[in-house]
Parts: C-alpha cells; sequence; structure tokens
C-alpha cells in the first residue's frame, strides 16, 4: 500500500497510480523531500473540506462586472472568435472602415487578443480606431481580467459604441471563458471545412452569431454553406448566420445592420438600468431578431415561457 | 489547452482554501467534469501534474467525477440526457436543446493533512 494517498490498499479500489508521486525517486522521498516540502511529522490529522466551487467562477464574476461597466459606458462588446485564418483580421479591419465611414463619431475600440506580436492591434490602429494588444504569452484565449485591464485604456465618448475583442485564433479554449461580451462571434471561412461547428461544439454552442466569411471563394473551395449552417443549428438552434466576405464587400449590410441593432439594444438597455445593476444579458442570445421564422420564434416564447413556470415551480418546491 | 488554465483556477480554489482552513497539503481532490463542458480529461490531469509540484497540490491523487450531461428539449417540454452538444434529441430526434446541466467544472472536495499542532505527536 502507498503510505502517501493510501491507494494499493487490498481495502480500497485499484487504481493507476497516476498521480505522480511514484516519480519521486524512491518511498522514503515521500516524506521527506518529496515535492510536497513537508515532512511526515508535521501531517497527521486529516479531514475532508466540501468545496463545491466552480473552477470558473472568478473569471464569471470579473466578467460580470465588465458587462456592467460596458452597460455603464454604453459600450456593445463583441467577442470575435475563429480558427486562426479565418480572416477575423481583414473582417474587422474592414468593419471598422465601414462604421467610421457611416458614423464619423460612433466610438470605436478595440482588444487584439494574440500569444506574440502587435501585428494585429498595428493593423487595427491604421484605420485610426484606438487598440490595445494582449498577448496572453503561453495561454490559448484571453479572459475577463484581461479584457477588464485592456478596457480601462480604452477612451469611449459619453455615446457609448462598440469595443471588439479579437480572441486568440482557437476554436476550443475561448468558449469557456466569458469576457462580459454581449455576443460570442464566431467567424467561418469556407476555406475551413463546413463540418467545423459540430467538430467545435462548445464554440457553436457559446456563439449568438455564426459570420460565413470569404463567400466570394466559394466557386473554388468544396464548402457546402446549407450543411454548415446545419450543423450549427444542431449545436445551438438560435444561432443567427450571416454570408459575408471582407475583401469584395459582400453580405457586409445585413452584418452592419447586425451590429447597429445590437447596438441600439445595448443603448436601449443602459437607458433603462441607469443604475448600473448587474443585469441579466441571457436574451441577447434568445431573441431572434428575426432571423428565425416568426412562427418558429413564437413557438420558441411560448416554449420558454413554459421553461420558466415549471423552473419557477420547482424552486418553490425547493424553498 | 485550455486545461492549463483550468488546472491554475483549480490550484487557485485550493490554494484559497488551504489560507481558510490552515491545511498543508491535498492528499485527495475530487473534481466534477461535466461531459459537456468541454474539458479534456487527460489534457486535464496532465497540466495538474505539471503545476503541482511545490504547491499544496504536489502528490494529490485527483479523482474525476464525471457528471452527465443534460439538456432542455424546447420540442418534448422535457429534460433529456446527451452525451454531446451536438446529439439530436434522445425523445423526439430534433436538435431543439438547450444544455442545462453536464457545462461545468467544479472542486467538489479535498481530503487534506494538517499541520500537527501538538510535538508530542510529531513522531507517530
Amino acid at each position: 500500500m502507498c503510505i502517501v494517498c493510501g491507494c494499493g490498499d487490498a481495502s480500497g479500489p485499484a487504481h493507476g497510480h497516476d498521480h505522480g508521486h511514484a516519480s519521486e525517486g524512491g518511498e522514503l522521498l515521500h516524506y521527506g523531500e518529496g515535492p510536497a516540502r513537508v515532512s511526515v511529522p508535521g501531517m497527521s490529522q486529516e479531514r475532508t473540506i466540501r468545496l463545491e466551487q466552480s473552477v470558473l467562477a472568478a473569471n464569471d464574476r470579473l466578467a460580470a462586472q465588465n458587462r456592467q461597466h460596458f452597460g455603464a459606458h454604453r459600450v456593445l462588446a463583441l467577442n470575435l472568435v475563429s480558427s486562426p485564418g479565418s480572416g477575423k483580421t481583414t473582417l474587422l479591419v474592414e468593419t471598422l472602415r465601414r462604421l467610421r465611414e457611416g458614423d464619423p463619431h460612433l466610438g470605436l475600440g478595440v482588444v487584439e487578443g494574440d500569444q506574440q506580436t502587435s501585428f494585429d492591434a498595428e493593423r487595427v490602429r491604421a484605420t485610426g480606431v484606438p487598440a490595445v494588444q494582449v498577448n496572453t504569452g503561453k495561454g490559448c484565449h484571453l479572459d475577463a481580467q484581461m479584457v477588464g485591464t485592456a478596457f480601462d485604456r480604452l477612451a469611449f465618448p459619453a455615446t457609448g459604441g462598440v469595443l471588439f475583442i479579437e480572441n486568440v485564433g482557437n476554436l476550443v479554449c475561448p468558449a469557456l471563458w466569458d469576457l462580459g461580451e454581449a455576443a460570442k462571434v464566431a467567424v467561418l471561412s469556407v476555406t475551413e471545412g463546413d463540418e467545423k461547428p459540430l467538430k467545435y461544439p462548445d464554440m457553436f454552442a457559446a456563439a449568438s452569431l455564426m459570420l460565413l466569411n470569404k463567400i466570394d471563394l466559394l466557386p473554388h473551395v468544396q464548402f457546402d454553406v446549407e450543411k454548415a449552417v446545419a450543423f450549427a443549428r444542431r449545436v445551438n438552434p438560435r444561432i443567427q448566420v450571416l454570408r459575408l466576405s471582407a475583401t469584395t464587400g459582400a453580405g457586409f449590410e445585413g452584418w452592419l445592420s447586425w451590429i447597429a441593432h445590437e447596438l441600439a439594444h445595448a443603448r436601449h438597455e443602459t437607458h433603462h438600468h441607469h443604475d448600473g445593476h448587474d443585469h441579466d444579458h441571457d436574451h441577447d442570445h434568445g431573441h431572434g431578431h428575426g432571423h428565425p421564422p416568426a412562427d418558429a420564434a413564437e413557438a420558441e416564447v411560448k416554449a420558454l415561457r413554459a421553461r420558466v413556470a415549471e423552473l419557477e415551480a420547482r424552486l418553490g418546491a425547493s424553498r | 489547452m485550455h486545461e492549463l488554465s483550468l488546472a491554475g483556477g483549480i490550484l487557485r480554489v485550493v490554494e484559497e482554501a488551504a489560507q481558510r482552513e490552515r491545511f498543508v497539503r491535498v492528499k485527495r481532490l475530487t473534481l466534477a467534469v461535466g461531459t459537456l463542458a468541454g474539458i479534456e480529461v487527460d489534457a486535464l490531469r496532465f497540466a495538474l501534474d505539471a503545476i503541482a509540484p511545490g504547491t499544496v497540490l504536489a502528490g494529490a491523487d485527483v479523482v474525476v467525477e464525471s457528471e452527465a450531461g443534460t439538456a432542455w428539449c424546447l420540442a418534448c417540454q422535457a429534460s433529456v440526457a446527451i452525451e454531446a452538444r451536438a446529439e439530436p434529441c434522445p425523445a423526439c430526434g430534433s436538435g431543439w436543446l438547450q444544455a442545462t446541466g453536464g457545462t461545468e467544472l467544479r472542486v467538489k472536495d479535498l481530503v487534506v493533512e494538517d499541520a500537527c499542532a501538538d510535538p508530542a505527536l510529531q513522531l507517530g
């Protein structure tokens, strides 16, 4: 029997001894100079501490602060996520250029996340829009603390505006970290596979909008748009989809009007919740913006009401 | 490899508990990993092994309990069990599902060892 953890005891379940102390160079090292850096005489009592603590709770608290902060500044925060090479930065630069063209007074700011370099922030700054580059080093995603700090370095006019957060190119990890954004926007280019929404379901489940980028290349690639959309809806029935090309500008009106709609919504929210309390943004993912057919939207509302009633009943019962 | 960040988050939770509860090392760490939480358990174990040395988690036995995925099917208006996000409703086959459970990573509990206060017991 292993004396440190008790594994291998005939009375306990056998397990693979995969917790590392086998590599400490012999039994004696367990007790003295092992990685625990405590000596055996100091250890006697043993007890169990129940925690039931969510590991992402610390990030979620900071994200809630960011969300409140964005709301107070009337800022619509969009978290752009994609694989590397989806054309996210080109799309962002073109979006900024057009937003500026449409309204020179609109507040704009960018948080650029990359493991290394400031290339992307420089591309953004060339449009005249301020950008803060966050280098995550070995990290594969931005977290709420990074975004909060970066946001403090950006200045928005009193009328608010749009904050674009360009996450690290990665379709896996950024799905888990809430940054306080109003919506995650997943960019999928047609030069990637049309099966990606099923291959990386967590990201498409977390996104409110999927942008199918590089549609000008459709004639040259094997990419089934309908299939990609169907797969995305399978992991997220509410996801909205827009098709565009950052190089030709095709489909940009739809994307810009989506932003305008969300921005109006963000400002409206601020107007109605002036006290800046932490209001729930879940409905951002719920309301359909008219993209799903109206009867489907109605059915959804009905189903959600039933769900709310059911949960309230359950809550009532547990009190 | 977001598992490395998550391992860091686990260590933070454990170290906060160590400060609060004054223990010197963790003998067993029990985690609850939701099937729909987007976490690769082997990668998480690897990451925990990598960061544990020199911390209260060094040498700790890591127990991972899997939590089943559940979703609310808007078509059936019922809670159903699913194993992956892309799965259709097992009852009606529709894809109109909203994940409701098994989406979290939690530190469930710790079995810890305290520094012994009584010197007379130290050689025990």
